[in-house]
């Protein structure tokens, strides 16, 4: 049976390969940058409100900061409870040309001891979890430099 | 529209009458299993006794909301008046995460201020569940704090880990730091009847027990508990009426929200606005909270006696302390380290123990951070007394932006 590909959430990311990025939105009337994606209003409370383009944001960023979770997080993650539960590193990244900072995973076996405050990292593409129907994908942080010893 | 944001900057100027704390009451925290309506109840029942009052000369009655106790708890003032017995109060049911409390508080600060009630009963209590909080059930794509749980499994010592570790990068503190949190607020808890963990911690303990969230420890991150506190409120006249001459009073509440571009990652959002089109306010949301309550009281952080805030991690702790001003931007280990926020220091902070101490009973933990005040300010707090105390604050921060801050005088 052949499994259907499915962002986690539709609309946050797209593209292939080297290609691939996280979508936010930009105000047309103040330029400013939504992630996650607004499609209605601008934010801005300064702004009057203009057309919200989608917008790729940047491929690469520096980790501004962190950590992982020792325990099995509750649901609606997705984990098999019959299998041990295995760590992953949630990273915040700040994008300089965006101001903000983004949260996501690590790519699979990046642990902690990997990473350092101010390390560049780049988005990639990743999967979530997969079930009979579905491979359910994501983007994860990974470091420019390969990861150290 | 800049003439605008002045005004809302103000945040409602020249409002400095003050509201009596006639009664405090607390249920002790715990992990009792049993419903938060007897909590919030025994409570109510005790800050009624404390304030000399019968239930029935209340004239409004303030819940502060518990989305854990089923619909009941969605509709807590309600609830807790029929427990109480029926008699007709005005009611009101407020929900803001963990500033819940301090919301109620303020509601019925309002209500007192502007001459719709006399006497007011402020009652806030939570039956919490084992384990990590999660969202409510269902498939909601379109609820921040059921994506960031489905996307990346991101629990609330997840956030408190990212804290910690920024801190660590940038101002340079230490595990060692974050565990001597544990220790000074265990030595008080130790002394405080109505905290959940009334044992005195070490250093060694903390570093010996297991990693949530790295870098922090079970012992560095808060428990969720059941508890259950209560506040009887009035106006001076009211108190003066009633034989109280010299009641502990409210001078102010802070309940702001944060301004666009909010730069520091929060519960539970996957990213922080975006500064590229606006640059960010002087200061962080969370020291704006402090901010708003400073200067509504008309006083500063160097007229403290103490100041009870939101430990949900023992770095977190040490951030409040530079958002409180009690000292500068990266020096809160510094003050730490020197005994300034221990009790007998310059400015003990968490005198009650503390989150570390109590566990989180989300809506009554802003409602008993005041009622430390109200004891301390009375000088009625036993062993863990802050001699001489004339002023204290609280702080605190609820999910989505809800700044909380109280600032109560005698």
């Amino acid at each position: 049976m052949s499994c259907s590909r499915t962002p986690v959430v539709e609309g946050w990311f797209g593209g292939e390969g080297d290609a691939f990025r996280l979508l936010g939105t930009r105000c047309s009337a103040c330029a400013a940058v939504f992630f996650p994606r607004e499609d209605v209003h601008c934010r801005n409370p300064r702004c009057a409100g203009g057309e919200l383009v989608e917008v790729p944001l940047s491929r690469r960023g520096r980790v501004w900061s962190y950590t992982d979770g020792r325990y099995r997080p509750p649901s609606p993650y997705v984990t098999d409870p019959e299998l041990p539960w295995e760590p992953y590193a949630l990273i915040a990244v700040e994008l300089a040309a965006e101001r903000i900072v983004v949260l996501g995973q690590g790519v699979p076996g990046l642990t902690v001891a990997d990473l350092a405050v101010g390390m560049e990292v780049e988005v990639v593409p990743g999967v979530l979890h997969e079930d009979a129907e579905t491979v359910w994908t994501t983007w994860q942080w990974r470091p420019t430099t390969g990861v150290r010893a | 529209m800049d003439d605008l944001a002045v005004a809302a900057d103000n945040g409602g100027e020249g409002m400095t009458d003050e509201v009596a704390v006639l009664g405090a009451g607390m249920h002790p925290w715990g992990k009792w299993g049993r419903s938060f309506v007897e909590y919030g109840a025994t409570a109510a029942r005790a800050a009624l006794a404390d304030a000399g009052l019968e239930w029935r000369e209340v004239g409004s009655i303030v819940g502060a909301d518990t989305v854990r106790g089923g619909y009941p708890g969605y509709v807590a003032g309600a609830t807790f008046a029929k427990a109480l017995g029926w008699q007709g109060a005005r009611v009101t049911s407020v929900y803001a995460a963990c500033a819940s409390g301090a919301q109620a508080v303020n509601a019925a600060r309002a209500q007192i201020l502007s001459g719709l009630a006399d006497v007011a009963l402020v009652v806030g209590a939570d039956a919490a569940p084992k384990g990590f909080f999660r969202p409510a059930g269902g498939d909601r794509p379109d609820d921040p704090d059921w994506l960031r749980f489905r996307v990346l499994g991101a629990t609330n010592p997840t956030y408190f880990g990212l804290y910690a570790r920024r801190r660590m990068a940038v101002h340079g503190d230490t595990v060692e730091d974050f565990a001597q949190v544990k220790v000074k607020n265990s030595a008080m808890g130790a002394l405080n009847p109505y905290a959940r963990y009334r044992k005195r911690v070490t250093g060694d303990e903390v570093a010996a027990s297991a990693v949530v969230a790295e870098p922090l420890r079970l012992l560095d991150i808060c428990a969720t508990s059941d508890g259950g506190a209560a506040l009887v409120l009035s106006s001076m006249e009211f108190a003066r009426r009633h034989g109280a001459a010299e009641p502990v009073r409210i001078r102010a509440v802070s309940t702001v929200t944060p301004h666009y571009p909010n730069t520091v990652l929060d519960l539970p959002d996957i990213a922080t606005d975006s500064a590229v089109a606006v640059e960010p306010a002087a200061r962080t949301f969370r020291e704006s909270i402090a901010g708003a309550a400073y200067e509504e009281a008309g006083i500063g952080p160097e007229d403290l006696s103490l100041a009870e805030v939101y430990d949900l991690s023992t770095a977190l702790e040490l951030q409040w302390y530079e958002d409180l001003g009690l000292c500068g931007a990266g020096e809160g280990a510094k003050l730490l380290r020197e005994g300034a926020t221990a009790l007998g220091g310059r400015i003990p902070v968490n005198p009650s123990g503390g989150l570390a101490s109590f566990g989180e009973a989300v809506p009554a933990q802003a409602i008993a951070q005041v009622c430390e005040l109200t004891w301390q300010l009375r000088g009625t707090a036993g062993d863990r007394q802050v001699a001489g105390a004339r002023v204290g604050i609280t702080a605190n921060q609820g999910l989505f932006g809800h700044g909380s801050a109280v600032v109560a005088v005698r």
